[in-house]
């Protein structure tokens, strides 16, 4: 039987009748039509699904859709502003926190809560919190560049 | 702003002109592609290494709500997936893209459910019942060669695909006859799983109307594919089929080989008239990707009075899983032996290889692919003798490196390698200076006092890459000529798209090759348009692996910017009536020496060029050029890797405090992006050293088959790398560049392991075999204390 | 990664809840966080065709001081935990064991008492919940009872929570005089659960000697235990190194100590006797101030 959900995602209200299976990645990537976020395994190990949920980095392979039924959801796709790139973003671009870029999106969630909560992070803080999202070419270091410009960068805004 | 070159981009760190798709989340890969129709394909799996399919019961599953077919090994009537690389007396065993018969490892695909939905194939595939009559499993590469091991293929005697050797048996055995000490060590080079982080997908469309078949794959050579499968799998012609590698996440090899689910795939969507589509899941990569290393070695270097090579005897029993992966026999024969001489002089070597069947996934090439089996063989050895002979290990190397050689006179090993350059010393000496080497033992042995366990590891190593000459690769078995294709095709306006074989799945070839078109048409950066990934733009290519695309897939559109800009000079002169040899071509525009003012911009030319009014007498309108660079030697990059690792005595896990690499890859496009591959490297080999392990029990069952249990490096186990550069350019190419996508991970394993063992030392450890567990470490240290 | 199909409930609360799980009972799954139901739902090992999701009955997620204790609701996410002010300066330990857990994404979603309930022998917060003598408060279709943490824990992921239960809220006894705490683990290198896991809680009086101890071992065996020999070992003794050392010693002793990929029997009994000691030295340091 399907059920009725209805979220705001990046802004924009969505609402579709899914059945209770369906994972709310699945719901992002296929009713929403937001391909940012990825799936990169079935173990909820590697964070490349990571979105924000009402404000928290939660892995969206590891919800169903049903249970983010009223919830305020913020994508990869919902992180610029009128075209001008998050300073986590421009980090990534800048310090060449990226290959592939498949892990990307959900390493960029995974900084937004981070930075949130650890605004001048040490590196040793930001490895530890970057442990539920897995990297296959950069090696992390670039990454940990990014994310330590984007600090300093939103500092200096404030 | 315009990126321009104010003088030349070769060699500046240009930021990624792909990344802003990839960190605003619009990248396009195969997973995102939504046609109209789609279907969705589930795979039902073998549970079982080895079994005899006694039936196959569909009925239940074409029951299931939103199930369209199922298709059995009966029903999908293709060729077999065939292999790209035929060794002497090789024995290919059948692999068909569904199970017939019999399955012989966990995770085989035996049958395929497509339906409306992803969620109801899936309910498909599980509602599928197949009958199976176990057998016994064999996934050792040694013991699969015992008697009375189970047999995979009736018609393969004892599990052997091939036996191939390397080298100069007699005088190998005569240089260790006369040796004054022999170092000897067993080891096992692990299997590990890749994990690109984006799991393969396929997207398959035939259009009943047009009777062609656009396929959408991660593949890392789309032309490679197109060819398999049309020819060899399909039977269709090549004109009838595209294929697509748009955004692919990551490929480290594992991306190279045509698999079984994207050819059944075309053929479902053949057959129901409809795109299917089919998106791993993360545990079906890891029982279904082709899996890398896994040889076991016996390994013995014999050495004369004064501490200087005089042979090296190698004994290797090879992986290949439970069918023949489409470049698997290259792998461990000469992807391998070849790099035995690493960078030292060795007067003579002789390599045996086994190429085995074992009931697991296929083997094949994975970032590195031989050279990492390879040098970690030769750089254990080292350390080894180093141990045995008393002398520190960075003196035996000096000792027997290979003199430098930059004249553009290959060294030839006795390996059949000839290296195009090489001055391994300066690399060495950088990299000691950079870790601070000297100081580093003494606190080494001052922590030694104190109960610390500090291990100091060096890696010496070279790897060939940018693959090949194609008339060597034919000549050693290749079924493809490993050339690449490169094409400029001038816009009217000046702006250019150029067309690639080479396919970035992370490599960053929109900047790379950016900054050389930049540099040599002296236009803006944002005129100039990278086009890889499609069959149908692109003329035919190779694509990317082994390190090749700079070297090769950069020479060939070097070559072509040479022939537009050949053809743009007859225009220029022709238009400023001046002569071709009195022509500069400086900034994007053509002068006459001496006459400054007459000249005579990149635009203004095509511009004509395809206006044709006014070019000279005979010459076709238009201005494109397509090139087939076909190397002339591999590249063989170099550098010195240190590592200085802390063990915890008390539980054996092993802290990286510093690493440090100094790479020479010849000349450098752009640093940054090369810095980032290095990291990377660097990364995946530690995680062979240290964590990954592909695990097969006894019983054949993948236990090592997610997330969960496969450990890949995370960010929390690794230091800031410490890197610097030597740059010998490469004779080879016209850009004087080397491959530097492998050179981390082939050095990191050996650099990391030698930091353990010289760690464990003072406890009397001369090896262990990887991954370096907690336990493991802390065994061998324990151990030592009783 | 895609789930068999059920039902999905979500009662408003408790006793909606206990009636769902009355009428269901076994083809019913309680879903909290869902960080250990979810994955084994994907995988399709677990199938259940009712899932009654806990999230939406308000009430259950709290950190508050009650009579002694602190009372945190089971569906408490282990973020609120790491990140409590009350739990900082009053329990720390709960805090640190929390950041511990997963990675920060688990914590935002996971909660304590789906952690508590599901039992999973190699999570962490069991041994820092056995170290503090918690109780935890279940809730059926009778009224609430009280279940001891030594009682709470049975085998392998099973706990005295009765099928017609919800656990609605754990109790952890307020720390009194000079006490200290520690949880330290081996962690799994790829899931970053505790490969060995050991918690400490010590009390010392005003001469130094300890009046009070409580260790708990988690990830060795099937089930997180009490090692009650290494408590045996500190109470009525100065805490001196010797003394720690001797009775981290016994840490390994009433542990079902099961070998696997990550270590056998011999070196996960090492790594409890390793791990014990230096939660004990952490926690003697801390209550020495």
């Amino acid at each position: 039987m399907k059920l009725p959900v209805k979220m705001t995602i990046n802004g924009q209200t969505t609402s579709h009748e899914v059945e209770p299976r369906l994972l709310l990645v699945h719901y992002i990537r296929e009713n929403v039509g937001l391909t940012g976020t990825h799936v990169g395994c079935d173990t909820s190990q590697c964070g490349a699904c990571t979105i924000l949920m009402n404000g928290q980095a939660v892995k969206a392979c590891n919800l169903f859709a049903v249970q983010a039924d009223g919830a305020s959801i913020q994508t990869i796709e919902g992180l610029a502003k009128n075209g001008e790139l998050h300073p986590i973003q421009q980090g990534f671009w800048e310090k060449h926190g990226l290959q592939c870029g498949f892990c990307t999106p959900g390493m960029i969630m995974a900084a937004c809560q981070l930075l949130e909560r650890y605004p001048t992070p040490t590196e040793e803080q930001i490895r530890h919190q970057l442990e539920g999202n897995l990297c296959r070419c950069t090696g992390y270091h670039n990454i940990v560049k990014a994310i330590q410009w984007a600090a300093e960068t939103m500092a200096a805004k404030k | 702003m315009a990126t321009v070159a104010e003088d030349r981009l070769f060699g500046k760190s240009i930021k990624r002109r792909e990344d802003p798709r990839f960190i605003t989340g619009r990248g396009q890969y195969v997973d995102d592609v939504k046609l109209p129709g789609m279907t969705y394909a589930a795979f039902v799996r073998s549970p079982h290494p080895h079994a005899v399919i006694k039936g196959i019961d569909a009925s239940a599953a074409r029951q299931v709500p939103g199930v369209i077919a199922v298709y059995t090994g009966e029903d999908v009537k293709v060729g077999g997936l065939p292999c790209g690389w035929m060794l002497p007396d090789i024995k290919v065993p059948p692999r068909p893209a569904l199970a017939s018969g019999k399955v012989r490892y966990v995770g085989e695909p035996v049958a395929i459910v497509v339906a409306e939905s992803v969620y109801a194939a899936k309910d498909g595939a599980e509602a599928v019942r197949v009958d199976y009559q176990p057998l016994k499993a064999t996934v050792n590469p040694k013991s699969a060669h015992d008697k009375g091991a189970p047999k995979l293929f009736d018609d393969i005697p004892d599990n052997q695909c091939f036996y191939w050797t390397i080298g100069d048996k007699a005088a190998t055995e005569a240089a260790f006859k006369s040796a004054a000490t022999v170092v000897r060590q067993p080891l096992v080079n692990q299997r590990l799983i890749p994990n690109a982080m984006e799991p393969r997908a396929c997207v398959a469309s035939f259009s009943p109307a047009m009777g062609d078949l656009t396929l959408w794959v991660t593949s890392q050579n789309p032309h490679v594919h197109r060819l398999l499968m049309a020819a060899f799998i399909l039977g269709i012609p090549e004109t009838k089929m595209r294929v697509i590698a748009p955004d692919v996440g990551g490929g480290f090899g594992s991306k190279i080989f045509v698999y079984n689910e994207e050819v059944v795939a075309c053929w479902a969507s053949k057959t129901l008239g409809r795109p299917v589509k089919w998106t791993a899941e993360r545990r079906e990569s890891f029982m279904n990707d082709a899996h890398g290393r896994d040889h076991v070695t016996e390994a013995e270097m014999a050495f004369d009075r004064d501490g200087k090579i005089t042979g090296l005897r190698v004994k290797t029993h090879a992986a290949l899983g439970a069918y023949l992966s489409t470049f698997a026999p290259l792998i461990p024969s000469f992807l391998y032996g070849p790099l035995l001489s690493g960078v030292y002089k060795i007067p003579v070597i002789f390599c045996e290889v086994w190429g085995m069947l074992t009931t697991t996934a296929p083997v094949d090439a994975y970032r590195g692919a031989g050279r990492p089996e390879a040098t970690y063989l030769v750089e254990r050895l080292m350390d080894r003798a180093a141990d045995q002979l008393g002398v520190d290990p960075t003196e035996l190397r000096r000792r027997n490196f290979i003199p430098k050689f930059t004249d553009g006179t290959p060294y030839q090993t006795p390996v059949a390698f000839a290296y195009d350059s090489g001055d391994y010393e300066p690399a060495l000496r950088r990299a000691l200076q950079m870790a601070g080497y000297d100081a580093l033992r003494k606190e080494q042995e001052l922590g030694r006092k104190q109960g610390r366990l500090i291990g100091i590891g060096v890696t010496t190593y070279i790897e060939a890459c940018g693959p090949a000459p194609s008339a060597v690769a034919g000549s050693l078995g290749a079924g493809a000529g490993l050339w690449e294709s490169g094409q400029v095709r001038v816009h009217p306006t000046g702006a250019v798209s150029v067309y690639t074989g080479s396919h970035s799945h992370g490599q960053g070839h929109e900047t790379t090759f950016a900054q050389l078109v930049a540099d040599e048409l002296g236009i803006p950066m944002e005129q100039i348009d990278i086009v890889h990934g499609d069959t149908a733009q692109i003329p035919f290519g190779m694509g990317t692996y082994g390190s090749r695309s700079a070297c090769v897939g950069g020479s060939a559109i070097f070559r072509s910017l040479e022939k537009v800009k050949e053809k743009g000079r007859k225009i220029a002169a022709h238009l400023l009536e001046a002569g071709e040899q009195d022509l500069v071509f400086e900034k994007g525009a053509w002068s006459v020496k001496g006459a400054p003012g007459k000249s005579k911009a990149w635009g203004e030319v095509a511009l004509m060029a395809y206006l044709a009014h006014n070019i000279p007498q005979g010459m076709e309108p238009g201005l494109e050029a397509t090139s087939f660079y076909d190397p002339t030697n591999f590249t063989f990059p170099f550098g010195a890797h240190v590592a200085v690792v802390e063990i915890d005595p008390d539980t054996g896990h092993v802290k990286i405090l510093r690493y440090v690499a100094v790479d020479d890859v010849g000349r450098v496009i752009n640093p940054m992006i090369v810095d980032g591959m290095v990291h990377g490297g660097i990364a995946q080999g530690v995680g062979q050293a240290l964590w990954e392990h592909g695990i097969y029990g006894e019983d054949g069952q993948l236990v090592t088959g997610s997330m969960m249990d496969y450990a890949l490096p995370k960010a929390d186990q690794l230091p800031m790398y410490e890197t610097d550069r030597t740059v010998t350019p490469s004779p080879v190419n016209p850009l004087g560049v080397k491959g530097a996508g492998e050179t981390g991970t082939i050095a990191s394993t050996p650099t990391i392991v030698n930091a353990v063992i010289d760690a464990l030392s003072g406890q009397g450890v001369t090896h262990l075999d990887m991954p370096l567990t907690a336990e493991k470490v802390w065994k061998a240290a324990a151990a030592s204390r009783k | 990664m895609y789930p068999a199909a059920f039902e999905y409930h979500a009662p408003a609360s408790v006793r909606e809840a206990l009636g769902l799980l009355g009428q269901y009972k076994d083809d019913a799954k309680l879903l909290a966080g869902g960080h250990s139901l979810v994955p084994m739902m994907k995988l399709r090992l677990a199938q259940p065709k009712h899932l009654i999701d806990l999230k939406k009955i308000p009430g259950l997620s709290y950190i508050k001081e009650d009579g002694g204790a602190i009372a945190i609701g089971a569906m408490t996410t282990h973020w609120q935990v790491e990140s409590s002010a009350l739990l900082k300066q009053k329990c720390p330990v709960l805090s640190e064991t929390a950041a511990v857990i997963g990675d920060p994404a688990v914590r935002n979603l996971g909660t304590i008492g789906g952690s508590l309930a599901h039992a999973d022998p190699a999570a962490d917060m069991p041994a820092t919940i056995i170290a503090h003598g918690a109780e935890f408060v279940c809730e059926g279709p009778k009224g609430r009872r009280t279940v001891k943490v030594d009682d709470w824990f049975l085998g392998l992921m099973s706990t005295a929570v009765k099928e017609d239960e919800l656990l609605v809220e754990v109790r952890v006894p307020l720390w009194a005089g000079k006490t200290g705490g520690a949880y330290l683990k081996f962690p799994h290198p790829a899931s970053r659960f505790a490969v060995v896991g050991a918690a400490a809680v010590v009390t010392l009086d005003g001469a130094g000697k300890c009046t009070k101890a409580g260790v708990g071992i988690t990830g060795a065996g099937i089930k997180a235990v009490r090692a009650r020999d290494v408590e045996a070992g500190l109470v009525g003794k100065n805490l001196d190194q010797a003394t720690i050392e001797a009775a981290a010693a016994k840490a390994a002793e009433g542990v079902d100590v099961q070998a696997d990929l990550q270590g056998s029997v011999e070196y996960k009994s090492h790594l409890c006797r390793v791990f014990a000691r230096r939660a004990l030295e952490a926690a003697v340091k801390r209550a020495r101030g």
